[in-house]
This record gives structure tokens, C-alpha cells and sequence, in this order.
């Protein structure tokens, strides 16, 4: 009942807060605040309730808390949902990035503030459809909820994003649209030769039954769609406009967990539904993630706005994510999962700076930001502080993904991927470039004009309460990765076990 | 009272804390940030001591922190003597920095992140010396560059301070590229992540030769940038730019010794080709640094070049195996080296500016600082008895018979040159400026924690007499390890050492005595013909290409961060136009298609009643076709 209470809470959340009237903007906010609270507390208490941890012999998927409810028989599409310690770390995520972000919108909205109770309603609707992706159990309804997060994203954007806002949203629902589409024909693909959309079924039998050419076709058309969503490169390129143009909160949420849909769905369903077609293409995912890496962080190295480089890390550090999910180890997906959650928290919390800095100096251009130190040193340490998370310093959250995800690459073993353990970690070297550039040129050096005239350089009470969370998460998951993986063992040697290299 | 057990893992964490406390304290709160900072120190300092107190046996902890899949992760201590002693030195250091910094920034209102970033710094070398496991080394290590960022980079008066802090940076972290591959490569083949195990593993030959040889090969970047070797060293002059007290504790005592005290650790990783890597490294760097510290005008960045020149020293003894003096040198430079930091930071505060050029006859005003400066220049040159002289002679004494000693001769000649050049043009002759000319002593909390370093600068060489002193430097026996952290496998077989000597009295040590007095006299004779000149004139044209440092950064400028930029931008525009480019392509294909196809559709009746016939000829024809074949 929890799962259900989990989706349900946001949704009745979100319809309440969009049907108050204009004039209760703040106070509709509000509501929306506590509604993402409630829904927040709901996941944390999910995760006090487990049953057994081990996997049942035979079950590759063996979820804490199930419920099923048969939903449409004709489309194999049953309400069945559940988590297990694969799923709970991005669930908790999801659920307090969202309210960070409702109180973050409390403080402030981007454009006149009037329609803020939407932005906030309609950030719920998105958590619904996150958390319904990361709850399913059935192939039809991940479809589903996959399909709800796009057009309330695409909203989001165009509705209270920057400048060129309408081609940017465009472009991302259509890009991802087109992963969808491929997606859909994927899980018809595995219903019709399976019979069953069931996920629990499908990864117990490794493949449900069936041929390996059918299992190959089904991981390319998954593994095409999630990586557009990841993204992957080159599947990339929508997400550089759509995060420059989102409103920050949106960004954090895109950034935070919309591209762990992806990775996600690599994981449970890619793996979980096709393990040999996973094995086969495997190779190719890790030359792509590795190309990410670097890709990304030389593209990085020369970028010239602040949002944008933000964004192009992302693809860099997803690339670390996608090599781990690619060595198809007890090593690399355990180094995916806690870089997944990792880059939701310290990306999170860079686009929240990002959008701080931008509503303060009023432009993004690395050329004309220059010594934040001098009028906001608050801004500039919180900044800082993110910034040497995200190049993966030891002993902040970052570090665990990237550093293992090149362990996991050089225990495969093969001369592949051996140089593409070793690209990777000159990968992270590059990483460290690109920040400390960025940290140079923002918070270093003389005051720019942009920067000295700035209106409020102390920081509110609303932007401590929603960053201190990340800032504790940061450095408390990187002293005690046991924090995200010590659930993950069990399901991910068991969700390994029918995968043979 | 607290076993060592505890005392162990104690040791980082205190600092630490008092580093996460002191980030949260506002910029007003000077006097408790003082106290934080100086008191964590000082109780790091108990710590250390009461472990020496305390020792009885190497011993080792550990508490797994988490498991990526069958390699865990552990949090734990590896203590033995050697490890004890360098947390002294830490500890001694980081006191006498902390303690000098409250006076030296004094009027920096930046005072309280400073502090906490000391001590997250001292946290951070203490895991480095103490720990059992190889990723909380790394974590250690790592931490330690982050701070060296931050510390560099602190003057905001400074414009050349962010280049160096993101310089310092990026140099170590290309070494530790391969640092971290090194680790990775270990203990996937050890199984594990424990230095313990690591170690047990060679040691029964579980490892293969290669597996070892490239590690240590690995490994060696990491040092190599860490502890400032050729081609590695760049980072470190430039890293002068930050306040004086950083650059002592962190560029002189501890960071750059960090990478020389994990090869002794990890040493049978490095037998072999690594070793001698390392020695050709350590023969070059040894005299680069030196010559390089001939020419320089800046007090602190002659003291730099020293520094790497030293280190090499260090190394140069681990390159032939001889662990005992490496470290006997690394413990006794730490001291030299901080003394002379903190001492050039009280003449810089007197005479306003670092260069000699604007100083001369400051022995007159400062006292204790002359006095003690000229102690630990006396222990930088090797002149006995102080502390430096029975430690660079154990390490020349045990490179007998290899390049290095050549090497180590002809930079035992040039460091008394230019140690008697700062020397010189520092404390006598006539003042060249206003500033020098009415100096004042530095107030108590910087003259006393130099003349207190005087005194291991002077005295620590005799602990080389003591019997037991250089067995103790060296990694323990397996037998005396308690339980299972000895690093060797059960029932292997019995090691047996001959005792570590460390002193060496003989008729070879006339040769260091003579190069000494070679290179101290020159300095000297060239000074006395004209004592307002600068002695490095001597050296001519040669002057602005050791000043340059053999115009080495100009080289890894011009080979490495050019290209790397260059490519980037290559890389942005290939993305932007090609790959983003296909993806818009794909919409203005559709849009046009869709154009084309409209425009079809809007055809005029000729043309359309045209269209309709001829679909229904083909229809006919293929049903005529489909249905004669059926």
C-alpha cells in the first residue's frame, strides 16, 4: 500500500495545487511543499519495511514490497509495482530532489511568479511518472510512466525557461520521443515473444524463453531508447539546449534523476529482460561511454557558458555510469548505482547554484562572470564545494562511481577493455581540468562588473534549507558509500547470475 | 587509557574534525577558529605521541566499509615505527604552522576557512601515514592536493595565485591518473584493497612479476607528481604563490614527502624496474633543482627548488633500496625545511617583499630568526654535526658505487653554493632597501616556533647513534606484526636482516666534507669581491636558463596543455556541427519532405485526375500479375 500511497500522494497533490485559484499562488506552493514532503517521508519509511533481502532461489528480482493489481489483460499491462535495493536509492532521491525544489520555488519562480503553483504541480506530476518508472514492475506500465515524465518536462521548459525556450523543449520532446518509439517496439517486441510483460518472470528466466537473436533485437531497441534518455553519446545533444533553457528547478530535476531513467531502464529492463542480448552488444556500450567520457569533458574544457558546461558533465559523467552498467560486473553496476545516485546529488545541487548565480549576475557566460569570491564568498564556497565533488575527489560521493567503474573496466579484462579502463581515468583527469577552469574563471580573479553589482550576495534562509541536504548527501556518501550499496549487493549478484559473458 | 587500537584511527579523525567544525564557523569568529586550529594540532601531536608512547608491536585495524562486489573496501591502520615517527613530524610541523599562521595572517580576514583547511589537511596527510588500505590512502592523498588547492590559491591579492593553486592541481592529477590505475591494478589481482593483503600477495607470488612491475610503474607517476620529480616537478615553484606557513607544511615537510614515504610502504611493489625508474628520475631531478635554485631572486622559490632538489635525495636512496635513510633524511628535512619556510616568512613580514634583491644585513634586527636560519641552512648543506649532515651522509654513504653518487656529490656542491648565497645576501652585507634597513624581529608566535625547529634541525642527526633507530625505519619482520596485517603469508619463510647502520664514519665522508666546503667557500669568495651584487651573476648567460628552470614549463606548455586545449576546441565545434548537426538535419529533412509531399497534395485537377489514372493502371497491372501467378 505504500507503493501506491508513494505515487498517490503527488499525483492528488498535484491536481490540488493546479486547481488553486491565482490569487493562493504562494499558498498553493506551499501546499505543494508539503505535499512533496509527505511523499518524501513515505519513501523513507518504505525502505524501514523489508522483507527478506536475499533473493528467493531462482528469482533474479525479488522485490521488498510488491503489489499487483491486474490492470488492462488485453495489453498485458498490470498495475504491479515494487522495489528492491536497486530501485530504493533512486526513489529516495527523487522524491527529495522534488522538495528541494518545491522549497526552492517557494523562494522563487522564474517570469512574474503568478503561475508558480503550475511549475510546482507540475514538478509533482513529473515525480509521479520518475517514481512510477522506478516502481514498475510490469514492461507496459514502465512504458507508461516512462511517457508521463515527457510532456510535463517539455511544459516545464517552455513555460518558464530562458530565451530560446520553445526550440529547446521541442527539441528534447522530440528527441525523446523518438526513444520512446523505440522503446514501445522493444517491449511489444519482448511481450509478444515472451507472453509476458512481467518483470519479476522475465528476469527469473533470464529472458523469459526467448531466442538469442530476439533477445539481441530487444536490448538494441532498449538500449538505443535509454540511451537517448542516459544520454549517451552521440544520443546527446538535446540535453545541452534543454538544460541551458530550463528554469533551475527544472534542470535540477532533469539533471538529478529524468537521465537516471535511463540508466535505470538499462539496468531492470535492458539486462534484466535480454541478459544475452546484453552480453553481445556490451562492447559497443562501453567504446560509446568511454567516447562520453571524453567527449564530454573536452567539449567541457572549451565551453564558454556556465549551464551548458554543467550539462556537458553530465554526459561525461553518465559515461562513467554507462561503462560501469557496460562491464556487466558485480563491480560496474554496484560503481552505476552509486554513480547514479551520486551525480543526482552533485549535479543537483551544481544546477541550483547555477540558476542562483545566473538569477543574481543576470547572464551564464563564463566571460563575464569573474570573481565570486570577492561579493558572495557563501555562493562561491557552496560552489566550490560542488565542483571539486563533481570532478570525483576521494571522500566525496563522486569519487566511488568513477574510480570503480575504471576498477570494473581493468577486472573484465582483454585488451579492449583494459584501454577503456584507462581512457577513463585519463577521462577523470580531464574532469578535474575542466572544473578547476570553471572555478578560475567564476569565483577566482577580480570582481567582475556583472559579479560586483550583484543584489543579494548573502545567501536566503529557502537556498541554505534546499542545498544543505545535498552538501551533507555529498560528503556523507562519499565516507560511507555503504549508505547506497549496502542494500544493492544481493539484488545486483542475483540480477547478474543470469547473465553469462 | 586508550589502547593503540583506537589511538590509531584516532590520529586523522581529530583533525578532521576540527576541520568540518571550523568550515561552518563564520569569518568573524577568529579566536575560536585560533584555537580550534592550533588545539586540533596540538591534540594530534598527544595523539602521536602517546601512540609512542604506547607502541609495543606493529599492529594493524580494520572495519569494512563497504563491498563492490567481492573487493572490499576497509577502513583501517597500519602502524609500525616508521609510521609513528613521520606522524610526529607531521604533527610537530602542522603545530608550529598553525601556530605561526595566527600571527602571520593576523591582518588577513580570511583567517577561519584557512585554519580549517590546515587541519583538513593535516586529517588528510595523518590517513595518508597511517592507513591500512589502499583507496583510503588514495582518499588521504587526494585530499591532501585539494587543500594544497585551496591554500594556494587563499591570497586573493595575489593574481598569479589561482594559476598556480589550478597548476598545482592538474600536475599531480595527471601523476595520479596512473596513482589510481596502479591501486585499481593491485587489487583486482590481490582480491582486495588492504595494503596487508596486497603485500601477502606478492609475497607468495599470487601476483605475477608483470602485474607488480607495471603497478609499481604506475604507482610511480602518482609519486613522481606528488613529490615533485622530473617531469612532474613543475607545480611546485609556482605553488609559491601561497602564503608562507603553506609553504612549509605542505611543500616542504609533508605533501611532497607523502609520495617517498608510500613507496617505503608499498616497497616490494617497487623492486625492480620502478626502482629504477625512480633512480634516473631522482639523478636528474637532484641537480635540476639544485642549479635551478642557483639563479632564483625569490628567497621562497630558491627554498622550492631546494626542496625538489632534497626529495630527490630521497628518492635517489629508495632507487638502491637503502628505505632506513630515505626516511631518516625525510624526517630530518622536514625540520631544516620548515624552519627555513617559517624563518623566510618572518623576513618576508619584516622586509615587505620576497626578493634578496631588497634585503642584506638583516642579522642585526633578527636575532633569533638569523640565528636560526643559519642552523637550518647549516643542516641543508650537510654541515656536521647538524641533523642534515648524518642524514644526507647515510644517504650518499648507501648510493656508493652508482651514478646517484656522482650525482649526489655534484648536488651536495651546488646546495652549499646557493645555501650560502641566501645566506649572505639575506643576513649581512648593507641593506638594500628601506625595509631592510630597520627590520624587527618577528613577533613571538613566528620567532619561537622557528627557534623551537631549530632544535631537531640540530640535534634529530644524533638519533642515528642510537641503536635500534634505523632497524626501526625499515618494514617490520612478519613475526613482529599482530595478527594477520604483517603482509606476508603464514609460515613463510624467515626473514632474517642484518641491523640498519645509519652512520657511517670513515675515511668517505671526506668527500661530501670537500664538496661542502668547495661549494660554500665559491659562494663566499664570489660574494666578498662585491657584497651588494648578487653572486649568481658568476654564472652568466647560463643565469636566465637555470633561472627558468631549463625553460621546462615552457616545454610541457607547449607539448601538453596547448594541444589539449586545441583539442577540446577541435572536439566542441566537431560536436556542435557534426554530431548535432545530423540531429538537426534530421528535422529540416522532414520539414522539407513534408514541403515536398504538400506540395504534391496541393497539384492542380490535370495534374491529380493524371496521378489517379495511373495508380489505377499499376493497381491493375499488379492485381493482372499477382493474379496470374496464383
Amino acid at each position: 500500500m505504500m507503493l501506491v500511497a508513494l505515487l498517490a500522494v503527488p499525483a492528488l497533490g498535484a491536481v490540488l495545487v493546479a486547481l488553486l485559484p491565482a490569487r493562493l499562488d504562494r499558498p498553493a506552493r506551499a501546499l505543494g511543499t508539503v505535499v512533496a514532503a509527505a511523499a518524501f517521508a513515505v519513501s523513507v519509511a518504505l525502505g524501514l519495511d523489508r522483507g527478506p533481502l536475499l533473493p528467493a532461489a531462482g528469482q533474479a528480482l525479488t522485490p521488498w514490497q510488491q503489489y499487483k493489481v491486474s490492470w488492462v489483460p488485453g495489453l498485458n499491462l498490470d498495475f504491479h509495482l515494487g522495489v528492491d535495493g536497486i530501485s530504493y536509492p533512486l526513489v529516495v532521491l527523487t522524491t527529495l530532489l522534488t522538495l528541494l525544489c518545491c522549497v526552492y520555488s517557494m523562494w522563487t519562480v522564474p517570469g512574474d511568479g503568478a503561475r508558480g503553483r503550475l511549475l510546482v504541480a507540475l514538478l509533482l506530476v513529473i515525480e509521479v511518472g520518475i517514481l512510477g518508472t522506478f516502481l514498475a514492475l510490469d514492461l507496459v506500465l514502465f512504458f507508461v510512466f516512462f511517457e508521463v515524465v515527457l510532456l510535463p518536462m517539455y511544459a516545464v521548459i517552455a513555460g518558464w525557461g530562458g530565451e530560446d525556450r520553445r526550440r529547446a523543449a521541442r527539441k528534447f520532446v522530440l528527441y525523446t520521443l523518438f526513444g520512446s518509439v523505440l522503446l514501445l517496439v522493444g517491449v511489444f517486441v519482448v511481450v509478444s515473444a515472451a507472453g509476458t510483460a512481467d518483470l519479476v518472470t522475465l528476469s527469473a528466466t533470464g529472458g523469459g524463453g526467448m531466442a538469442r537473436a530476439t533477445q539481441l533485437a530487444a536490448f538494441i531497441l532498449f538500449a538505443v531508447a535509454f540511451a537517448v534518455k542516459s544520454p549517451l553519446w552521440p544520443l546527446h545533444t538535446w540535453l545541452p539546449d534543454a538544460h541551458t533553457e530550463a528554469p533551475t528547478v527544472g534542470s535540477v530535476i532533469l539533471a538529478g534523476v529524468l537521465l537516471k531513467m535511463g540508466t535505470y531502464g538499462l539496468i531492470r529492463v535492458a539486462i534484466g529482460v535480454a541478459p544475452e542480448g546484453a552480453v553481445a552488444v556490451a562492447p559497443v556500450l562501453g567504446v560509446l561511454a568511454v567516447a562520453a567520457i571524453l567527449v564530454g569533458s573536452l567539449v567541457c574544457l572549451a565551453q564558454s557558458e556556465l549551464k551548458r558546461l554543467i550539462a556537458y558533465s553530465s554526459v561525461g559523467h553518465m559515461g562513467f555510469v554507462l561503462l560501469g552498467i557496460a562491464t556487466l560486473s558485480t563491480v560496474g553496476l554496484q560503481a552505476a548505482l552509486i554513480g547514479n545516485i551520486a551525480h543526482g546529488i552533485i549535479t543537483g545541487l551544481l544546477f541550483f547554484l547555477a540558476g542562483a548565480i545566473k538569477d543574481r549576475t543576470h547572464t551564464g557566460l563564463l566571460a563575464e562572470l569573474g570573481g565570486l569570491r570577492e561579493t558572495a564568498p557563501g555562493l562561491a564556497g557552496v560552489l566550490g564545494f560542488a565542483a571539486i565533488a563533481s570532478l570525483g575527489l576521494p571522500g566525496l560521493a563522486g569519487f566511488w562511481g568513477e574510480a570503480f567503474a575504471v576498477v570494473a573496466s581493468l577486472q573484465r579484462g582483454g585488451t579492449l577493455w583494459t584501454v577503456l579502463g584507462v581512457l577513463a581515468a585519463v577521462g577523470g583527469a580531464l574532469t578535474a581540468a575542466y572544473f578547476m577552469r570553471l572555478l578560475r574563471r567564476v569565483t577566482h580573479g577580480p570582481a567582475a562588473p556583472a559579479v560586483a553589482t550583484t543584489a543579494a550576495p548573502r545567501l536566503s534562509t529557502y537556498e541554505l534549507v534546499s542545498w544543505a541536504p545535498l552538501v551533507v548527501l555529498a560528503l556523507a556518501v562519499g565516507l560511507l558509500p555503504a549508505l547506497v550499496l549496502g542494500l544493492s549487493a544481493d539484488p545486483v549478484t542475483a540480477l547478474l547470475a543470469e547473465v553469462s559473458p | 587509557m586508550i589502547s593503540v587500537d583506537v589511538l590509531g584511527p584516532l590520529l586523522p579523525a581529530v583533525p578532521f574534525a576540527c576541520a568540518l567544525v571550523g568550515l561552518l564557523l563564520p569569518l568573524r569568529a577568529r579566536r575560536p577558529a585560533a584555537v580550534l586550529a592550533v588545539g586540533g594540532a596540538a591534540v594530534a601531536l598527544l595523539i602521536g605521541i602517546a601512540l609512542a608512547l604506547r607502541f609495543r608491536q606493529p599492529f594493524g585495524t580494520s572495519v569494512e566499509l563497504v563491498d563492490f562486489g567481492g573487493l572490499p573496501v576497509t577502513f583501517g591502520v597500519r602502524v609500525d615505527w616508521a609510521a609513528v615517527y613521520v606522524a610526529l613530524a607531521v604533527g610537530v610541523v602542522a603545530l608550529a604552522v598553525q601556530a605561526y599562521s595566527v600571527s602571520y595572517l593576523a591582518d588577513d580576514d580570511r583567517y577561519v576557512p584557512y585554519a580549517a583547511q590546515v587541519s583538513l589537511f593535516t586529517a588528510a596527510m595523518l590517513l595518508v601515514v597511517v592507513s591500512g588500505d589502499l583507496i583510503v590512502l588514495l582518499v588521504g592523498w587526494e585530499v591532501m592536493g585539494i587543500c594544497s588547492y585551496l591554500l594556494i590559491g587563499h591570497d586573493r591579492t595575489l593574481p598569479e595565485a589561482p594559476g598556480a593553486a589550478v597548476k598545482a592541481f592538474l600536475v599531480t592529477r595527471v601523476g595520479d591518473v596512473g596513482f589510481l590505475l596502479g591501486i585499481a591494478l593491485l587489487g583486482i589481482e590481490a582480491g582486495s584493497f588492504r595494503i596487508a593483503d596486497v603485500l601477502g600477495a606478492i609475497a607468495t607470488g599470487d601476483l605475477s612479476g608483470v602485474v607488480v612491475t607495471t603497478a609499481g610503474l604506475l604507482l610511480l607517476a602518482g609519486v613522481a607528481g606528488k613529490s615533485a620529480q622530473f617531469p612532474l616537478h613543475t607545480w611546485l615553484p609556482d605553488a609559491m604563490a601561497g602564503p608562507t606557513p603553506i609553504s612549509a607544511l605542505i611543500h616542504a615537510a609533508t605533501m611532497v614527502a607523502a609520495g617517498i614515504y608510500v613507496v617505503t610502504r608499498l616497497m616490494p611493489v617497487f623492486a625492480g624496474t620502478p626502482l629504477t625508474v625512480l633512480g634516473v628520475m631522482a639523478a636528474i631531478t637532484m641537480l635540476l633543482g639544485a642549479l635551478a635554485a642557483t639563479a632564483q631572486d625569490d628567497i621562497k622559490r630558491v627554498l622550492a627548488w631546494s626542496t625538489v632538489s632534497q626529495l630527490a635525495y630521497m628518492a635517489g636512496a629508495l632507487a638502491v633500496g637503502a628505505v632506513a635513510p630515505a626516511l631518516f633524511h625525510l624526517l630530518t628535512h622536514a625540520a631544516f625545511k620548515a624552519l627555513l619556510f617559517l624563518g623566510a616568512g618572518s623576513v618576508i613580514h619584516a622586509v615587505g617583499s620576497n626578493l634578496m634583491s631588497r634585503m642584506g644585513g638583516l642579522r642585526r634586527g633578527m636575532p633569533v630568526t638569523f640565528w636560526s636560519m643559519t642552523i637550518g641552512l647549516g643542516a641543508l648543506m650537510g654541515l656536521p654535526p647538524l641533523a642534515g649532515f648524518w642524514s644526507k651522509d647515510a644517504i650518499l654513504a648507501s648510493t656508493e658505487g652508482h651514478l646517484l653518487y656522482a650525482s649526489g656529490l655534484a648536488t651536495v656542491v651546488v646546495t652549499a653554493w646557493y645555501a650560502t648565497r641566501l645566506w649572505l645576501r639575506t643576513f649581512f652585507g648593507a641593506p638594500r632597501s628601506d625595509a631592510a634597513a630597520h627590520p624587527h624581529e618577528a613577533p613571538p608566535l613566528m620567532s619561537v616556533p622557528v627557534a623551537l625547529l631549530a632544535v631537531p634541525s640540530a640535534l634529530l642527526g644524533f638519533a642515528a647513534f642510537r641503536s635500534g633507530f634505523g632497524d626501526r625505519l625499515v618494514m617490520p619482520l612478519p613475526a613482529e606484526w599482530v595478527g594477520e596485517y604483517s603482509g606476508t603469508a603464514a609460515g613463510g619463510p624467515a626473514v632474517v636482516r642484518e641491523a640498519v647502520e645509519l652512520v657511517h664514519v670513515g675515511p668517505a665522508l671526506a668527500w661530501p666534507l670537500l664538496c661542502l666546503a668547495a661549494g660554500s667557500l665559491g659562494a663566499w669568495l664570489v660574494w666578498r669581491r662585491d657584497r651588494a651584487a648578487d653572486p649568481a651573476r658568476v654564472l652568466g648567460p647560463v643565469r636566465p636558463v637555470f633561472a627558468n628552470a631549463f625553460y621546462l614549463d615552457a616545454v610541457q606548455d607547449a607539448l601538453v596543455v596547448r594541444p589539449a586545449l586545441g583539442f577540446a576546441r577541435a572536439v566542441r565545434r566537431a560536436d556542435e556541427s557534426i554530431v548535432d548537426g545530423a540531429v538537426e538535419g534530421t528535422g529540416r529533412g522532414t520539414l522539407s519532405l513534408g514541403g515536398v509531399l504538400a506540395a504534391a497534395h496541393r497539384s492542380g485537377l490535370p495534374r491529380a485526375a493524371t496521378a489517379v489514372l495511373a495508380g489505377a493502371l499499376l493497381i491493375g497491372l499488379a492485381a493482372a500479375a499477382l493474379g496470374g501467378l496464383a
